[in-house]
């Protein structure tokens, strides 16, 4: 494995597979047991570096890291000397100097984690940068998928909304293609870059179309905002021609799954009753975000196997 | 003022000769040309040129002299070769009034290392809304001739219009920065596939090209001159070269890290990180496609300069996430350095066509009249002295400039200026700023 994980295309098949793997192990460990918490990081430093408000990012790797041992520091921008004007390289150079040995970063510029890994010695987690790239994501998804259907080998899996603005969208497309798995996009085309020819991804925009040849739908988040942007002309429109309804879960093969990174805007790109139903994986990828970002930090952080 | 003996160089790469200054003009040009008391230069293999000039140069002062100052950029520029830079109006307060721009014209005649031209702002405070007192700037000591809101595009069309008609009277011309601001909001870097993939707002060529397209139609409306600032797209260059067919009176200028440089530089590649700022600049680095669109419509002129767009910025405005850290790279030491490169190395160029695009050229943009003349008697001793077989590593470190932010760090190039002189002044000698 590399030293960071910035983005998907750091991991090869094997070292997703491996963290994949890890993950499972990490949960059959802790299944049934009274204390769940493991021994592997203790005495190391895991800083939560949060320059945008992302409450269940943070949270989901701050149990990962305390459900294995190591001292966890919140560091949000808000409040802090962030906030005062502090520049990323002089937030970075203080995290060095107090000796973190991961430092966890959400930050809404694409990119950021990649400059930080330039000032730090320690094993950068990208968490979410800007429009680019949430690769601890990718690997929860690909977890709960390989879980739920046993494989990921030539799984077609759909992933349907504002892949432009979409973090998410960038790291499954390339995660899901080194693992094996069919993607294809269904989005507006104002929703879809310029560019996107070159991914490793089929695009269409009929959902109708595509869902009966679904084995997973993962629906996108589409934010307000961009409504007034002209990207699309209402949120009754979207929700007609791009939301995921009880009438179109109907179209999708018996065993497909609908996923959604959350957090939902139910009514607009999910209809409540798909997001509460049996092939709804929502509330699980929750689940194992925790134990994915577990085994990312341990095989970053290289605690050996107690 | 001392007299100085060029011995041996080769005027526009041709056969060598003496070339002989005296009282700040060339005296004469021959074969073993001796001159008491004059100081001897010698320049076996230099090729002689007429003294560069650039049109778009960003020199900071007054405003971000921590970045530059109107002192260290004409080092800069001397050492790069140049006689004469156009100082961009984009300073702290603007260059918009006879004050400001007679200003920076004292501290570049204070300075003596190059003429400092300035340029003046085409509308008030730059902000696109009202026609900066151009007639004052052109009565005013500085001259100004070329006007610019470089930084931001007059996109108001009714507003260039009138700038385009306005500055006829002074024989003036509007330096436009093409880019329609409503197609470019938040846009970081060329719209492609590098773009998607980087998860980077995309800045689309065509927000380019629709103002060029636009201007050109307005230029020959009005019989007006038009200059195209740091032309970056192919489609540019196809509508300059339909325009010129048309007999429009436009011009247009390409900077060194268009012809050099694509979006490649933005992504990770093997021991250079990404998301690096130094190569983040406006109009973007674009593609292998529109570099070579861009040498092309160099070496046939449709495009008719090279302009360095010079952008020095202080360590902490490029030392940070890309979103945040500001638009521009240096280009002043290196310009000659990547024409010789991508133009002159490929044969796409000889050395007449280096002079006629870094110096005749832009000094008939501007309308300098003892800049980018012939190497003939009786002309401005403005020259510059080039070793083009010496090539070496850029280090940013060992730069005149005030800041650092090189994109040719660690790149080695062809190229070496020996000296300039100006006015028959050595502003350089032995590659050595001589103040």
């Amino acid at each position: 494995m590399k030293r960071h994980l910035l983005e998907a295309a750091d991991l090869d098949r094997d070292d997703a597979t491996l963290v994949l793997d890890t993950a499972a192990q990490i949960e059959q460990a802790l299944a049934g047991r009274e204390v769940k918490k493991l021994p592997t990081l203790r005495g190391r430093t895991v800083v939560n570096l949060f320059y945008e408000d992302s409450t269940r990012t943070r949270i989901s790797f701050e149990l990962a890291a305390k459900r294995l041992s190591a001292d966890v520091i919140n560091f949000s921008a808000k409040g802090s000397s962030v906030s005062k004007g502090e520049s990323l390289k002089d937030t970075a150079l203080t995290l060095e100097a107090m000796g973190a040995d991961g430092v966890v970063v959400r930050h809404s510029a694409s990119g950021a984690p990649h400059r930080l890994a330039n000032w730090v010695r320690g094993s950068v987690v990208n968490a979410g940068d800007g429009t680019h790239e949430h690769p601890t994501q990718a690997l929860l998804d690909a977890y709960t998928i390989r879980h739920r259907l046993g494989r990921l080998e030539g799984v077609r899996v759909t992933i349907v909304g504002d892949v432009l603005h979409s973090r998410v969208a960038r790291s499954n497309v390339r995660l899901l293609h080194t693992l094996g798995a069919e993607v294809t996009l269904v989005a507006p085309p104002t929703l879809l870059p310029v560019g996107v020819g070159a991914w490793p991804a089929e695009v269409g925009y009929d959902l109708d179309a595509v869902l009966p040849k679904s084995d997973v739908v993962m629906m996108l988040r589409v934010q307000a905002e961009r409504m007034n942007a002209s990207f699309f002309p209402s949120a009754r429109e979207y929700s007609r021609r791009y939301g995921l309804d009880a009438r179109r879960m109907g179209a999708l093969p018996d065993d497909a799954i609908v996923m959604h990174p959350g957090p939902m805007n139910r009514g607009m790109e999910i209809a409540a009753e798909v997001a509460d139903s049996v092939r709804s994986t929502i509330v699980e990828q929750v689940a194992n975000g925790v134990s994915t970002r577990m085994a990312v930090l341990y095989l970053l952080l290289g605690g050996a196997p107690q | 003022m001392t007299n100085y003996l060029i011995k041996g160089a080769k005027p526009l790469g041709g056969d060598a000769v003496d070339i002989l200054i005296e009282d700040g003009r060339i005296a004469a040009i021959g074969d073993s040309l001796s001159a008491t008391g004059a100081e001897v230069v010698e320049a076996a293999g230099l090729i002689a040129l007429p003294g560069l000039v650039d049109l778009h140069t960003h020199l900071r002062e007054p405003g971000r002299e921590d970045a530059e100052t109107v002192e260290t950029g004409s080092r800069a520029a001397a050492l790069g070769g140049f006689t004469a830079v156009h100082a961009m109006a984009n300073t702290d307060p603007v260059a918009d009034t006879a004050g400001v721009v007679e200003q920076v014209w004292r501290l570049g005649q204070e300075a003596g290392l190059v003429d400092v031209v300035p340029v003046g702002a085409v509308t008030v405070g730059l902000k696109g809304e009202r026609l900066a007192e151009l007639g004052a700037m052109a009565d005013s000591a500085a001259r100004v001739r070329v006007f610019s809101d470089d930084g931001h595009c007059v996109s108001d069309p009714a507003l260039m219009r009138r700038a385009l008609e306005y500055v006829k009277a002074f024989d003036g011309v509007v330096a436009q920065h093409a880019e329609e601001p409503r197609l470019t909001v938040g846009a970081q870097m060329h719209e492609g596939d590098r773009s998607a993939k980087l998860g980077l707002t995309g800045w689309p060529a065509a927000a380019e090209e629709a103002i060029i397209a636009r201007d050109v139609l307005l230029a020959e409306h009005v019989g007006a001159r038009l200059h195209v600032c740091h032309v970056s797209t192919a489609g540019s260059v196809e509508i300059l070269r339909w325009a010129k067919s048309r007999g429009v009176q436009v011009t247009a200028e390409v900077t060194p890290h268009h012809l050099l440089l694509t979006d490649a530089c933005v992504e990770a590649r093997e021991g250079v990180g990404g998301y690096d700022p130094v190569f983040k600049v406006n109009p973007p680095l674009r593609t292998d496609a529109d570099i070579e669109a861009l040498r092309a419509g160099l070496a046939d002129g449709t495009i008719d300069a090279v302009g360095t767009d010079h952008a020095p910025h202080a360590v902490e405005d490029k030392e940070s996430e890309w979103a945040s850290a500001r638009p521009g790279m240096l280009g002043l030491e290196q310009a000659l350095s990547v024409v010789i490169e991508t133009m002159v190395e490929p044969g796409r160029l000889d050395w007449a066509g280096v002079a006629d695009r870094m110096s005749v050229r832009p000094a008939q943009i501007g309308r300098l009249a003892e800049h980018g003349r012939p190497i003939a008697p009786g002309e401005p001793a403005n020259l510059v002295l080039v070793d083009p077989a010496v090539r070496s590593t850029v280090d940013p470190a060992a730069l005149a400039s005030r800041s650092r932010n090189s994109p040719y760090a660690g790149r080695d190039l062809p190229g070496r200026v020996v000296a300039t002189f100006l006015h028959g002044a050595p502003t350089v000698l032995d590659g050595k700023a001589q103040k």
